[in-house]
């Protein structure tokens, strides 16, 4: 650390914080419609990266339109690009739900082989529509490049708009599961299927309209990270393992639980890989990650749930 | 195939003996004939391949589907043309050249099942294929118990030298020893910074670039670190390169994660100007899927830029580009693929026979002087003679060639450096 002055030291210390903060919202804001779709519903959905890989792929084809044919849309097509690439894993996640999940509400280990299948299924829809090779969305100038407050401060925009995107997100989402009589249709089916149905609830059109949700916050996502990450055929199979750690890890029911292990997954890992390297910081992660899984099996956080 | 050319066998011999005198008097007269007919099929090929008096059989196994279909899909392209240009020019002894190809879907296991076939089965006489360093391993003890030839195309951490390869890609010291010289001696670098992704290539490259910045340079290596393939996340990287202040950062991300390190680098404000890096993992193809925006001043050490500024070069791009469209770009290794099918013709030609053991006798000091990168030789190590040049990311994706070394001779084995 020779040859730094105090200000620098502090100025890394922020910046490594942020980084943390960023690495927080990117973890919770790809596990957000898993912690839905796995942990209200209870579907192991193995396709919930190419979800992702859908909202991704939407925002690559709008920034085509958008440098192509429209160059006045370039500001904004972003913002659009998250709308649509939810609404078009919406409309994907319905259908699926509708002609697979459906028949394996009772069979949670086939639908982990029939999701893993679906999701191969996906990864080589991608390769023959867009081409094995990755591509990359033009970004509108406002997502590029940091914000500097002072002159060794470097803030990354993206990394900025990709919190208050998660934090926007976060909050509609526990409004609508909490707050909502939707969500309470929700919860009610979760905790009892038979005893919703005979309430009134249409079961069937909450599971669908749930699954769909989920997959459409995936879109959301998958669009975001088109800011900091690859667009490729395989490129939603890169998050879905960290996906799954930080629902397990939080308590699967349980949204709160989802917020705090992202945040602690996040703040473990960007300070370990400051000390060590990339694969040592893993590592030692997972192995925390085990540890406290073996001692409270059921996460962070439970919801306390009549058996 | 197998069977079709035993059941020929014995007639094609009589026909051979009898036709011997006729063509090789017919060989001088008319040149154009003799190539349209060629020498007879029992003399060029005393070991059953599959080759027949018109056409000869080869192989290709590359990744079509799964995580690594991203890579290979250029070096399939780029085989094909040169197959394609060779047969339109004659073929090779007089025939023709027809293409066997197996997907080795991004599975090790599988690409050694499917290497079998093609030699066992299909009886191929050479094989273009593989391109990450576990596909060749699990397949190499194929092609040595099966005596098969292989054509592979990937800049690779060396370590390996077999009769049954010829490796078209430059090994690890080709790539990285005039890389780092023309960091020291163009950049005044001193200090250095080795990042990789977490497996072999990355290591064993980045030991021989320690050691050379230590021995030889006399430079520091302040730090190094790996991240796990698909890691897409940089940010405390980033920090500890800014902590550190190396004079050059020495990158050798692949995959998926050379997009989130690129794109991050740009979002912590750190720019070209500000920080020299140079890598030996991102080409062309790679800068599709960073952007060409977020790469703008950075280096990068190869063989071939596809801006490479020669006659063979420009005819290569045009023809590769009216193949596979205008918006087609070639990488490194899609060149050093496309060289393949050219050395496996001209070892045939030399030798005057497609068996295995003759080609691969006949190999060392076969030039090519029709490359798009230039001129380059196999060594006796089966590895070719090339130069190393330095780019410079443009906008547009392309590298702009700043440097261009002497030709490097491979060293598989490099003492010193282990």
């Amino acid at each position: 650390m020779d040859g730094m002055t105090l200000s620098e030291i502090g100025s890394l210390l922020v910046m490594q914080g942020f980084n943390g903060l960023s690495f927080f919202s990117v973890l919770l804001l790809m596990a957000l419609g898993l912690a839905i779709i796995f942990g209200q519903m209870g579907v192991i959905n193995m396709a919930h990266g190419e979800f992702l890989t859908i909202g991704a792929y939407t925002t690559y084809l709008l920034s085509v339109v958008a440098t192509d044919y429209a160059p006045w849309f370039m500001n904004f097509y972003f913002i659009a690009a998250i709308f649509v690439g939810f609404i078009v894993a919406f409309i994907v996640g319905y259908l699926v739900e509708w002609s697979m999940i459906r028949h394996l509400y009772r069979r949670p280990l086939d639908s982990l082989l029939a999701t893993w299948g679906l999701s191969l299924i996906m990864q080589q829809a991608f390769r023959s529509t867009f081409g094995p090779k990755e591509v990359s969305a033009t970004l509108p100038d406002w997502l590029m490049g940091s914000y500097a407050p002072t002159d060794t401060i470097d803030i990354p925009l993206n990394g900025l708009f990709v919190m208050g995107l998660t934090l926007l997100l976060t909050g509609a989402v526990a409004l609508l599961i909490f707050r909502s009589r939707w969500g309470l249709h929700v919860r009610a089916t979760t905790q009892n299927r038979a005893m919703s149905g005979a309430v009134g609830i249409d079961t069937a059109k909450v599971d669908r309209l749930t699954f769909a949700l989920g997959c459409g916050i995936a879109g959301v996502a998958g669009a975001a990270f088109t800011t900091i990450g690859s667009t490729g055929p395989t490129s939603g199979s890169l998050y879905i393992v960290d996906t799954f750690l930080v629902v397990v890890f939080g308590g699967a029911q349980s949204l709160l639980g989802t917020i705090a292990s992202a945040f602690s997954i996040a703040q473990a890992q960007s300070t370990l890989e400051f000390f060590m390297t990339g694969s040592m910081a893993k590592v030692l992660t997972l192995l925390t990650i085990i540890g406290i899984l073996m001692l409270r099996p059921e996460g962070l956080f439970r919801m306390r749930v009549r058996k | 195939m197998s069977q079709h050319v035993k059941k020929d066998e014995p007639a094609l011999k009589a026909v051979a003996r009898l036709l011997r005198g006729l063509l090789l008097g017919a060989a001088f007269l008319t040149p154009a004939l003799a190539l349209a007919a060629g020498p007879p099929t029992a003399e060029v090929n005393t070991t059953g391949l599959a080759v027949t008096d018109t056409t000869v059989t080869v192989g290709q196994l590359h990744s079509a589907t799964g995580t690594m279909a991203i890579s290979e899909t250029g070096s399939i392209q780029a085989e094909r043309l040169a197959i394609e240009q060779i047969n339109e020019a004659g073929g090779i002894l007089g025939r023709k050249i027809e293409i066997i190809q197996e997907d080795g879907a991004s599975d090790w296991p599988t690409f050694a099942e499917k290497a079998r076939k093609l030699l066992v089965n299909d009886k191929v006489a050479a094989v273009f294929g593989c391109w990450t360093s576990a596909s060749r391993k699990a397949v190499l003890p194929v092609f040595e118990k099966e005596n098969g030839m292989l054509y592979y195309p990937t800049f690779y951490e060396g370590l390996e030298e077999s009769k049954n390869v010829i490796y078209t890609g430059q090994e690890a010291t080709q790539q990285i020893i005039a890389g780092l010289d023309w960091l020291a001696k163009n950049k005044g670098a001193k200090t250095f910074y080795l990042i990789g992704s977490d497996y072999i290539w990355p290591r064993t490259s980045n030991k021989i670039a320690r050691k050379h910045i230590e021995n030889v340079l006399k430079g520091k290596v302040v730090g190094e670190d790996y991240f796990p393939l698909g890691h897409t996340q940089f940010g405390s990287l980033i920090n500890k390169i800014k902590l550190k202040k190396p004079d050059a950062v020495y990158s050798i991300i692949v995959g998926g994660s050379n997009v989130s390190w690129w794109k991050q680098l740009k979002a912590a404000g750190v720019t070209a100007d500000k920080q020299t890096i140079l890598t030996i993992s991102v080409t062309e193809d790679e800068i599709l899927g960073i952007g060409g925006e977020n790469m703008v001043g950075y280096y990068a050490a190869m063989k071939y830029f596809q801006s490479l500024d020669n006659e063979n070069n420009k005819k290569f791009v045009e023809a590769f580009k009216a193949k596979y469209g205008k918006d087609a770009v070639i990488g490194d290794v899609t060149q050093a693929a496309y060289l393949g099918p050219w050395l496996w013709k001209a070892a045939v030609e030399k030798a005057g026979s497609f068996d295995v053991d003759k080609i691969a006798a006949a190999s060392p000091d076969i030039e090519l002087t029709t490359a798009p990168e230039g001129y380059v030789k196999i060594h006796k190590n089966h590895h070719l003679w090339s130069k190393l040049r330095i780019g410079e990311a443009q906008a547009d994706g392309q590298y702009k060639v700043l440097y261009e070394s002497e030709l490097i001779e491979p060293n598989p084995f490099p003492e010193g450096y282990q």
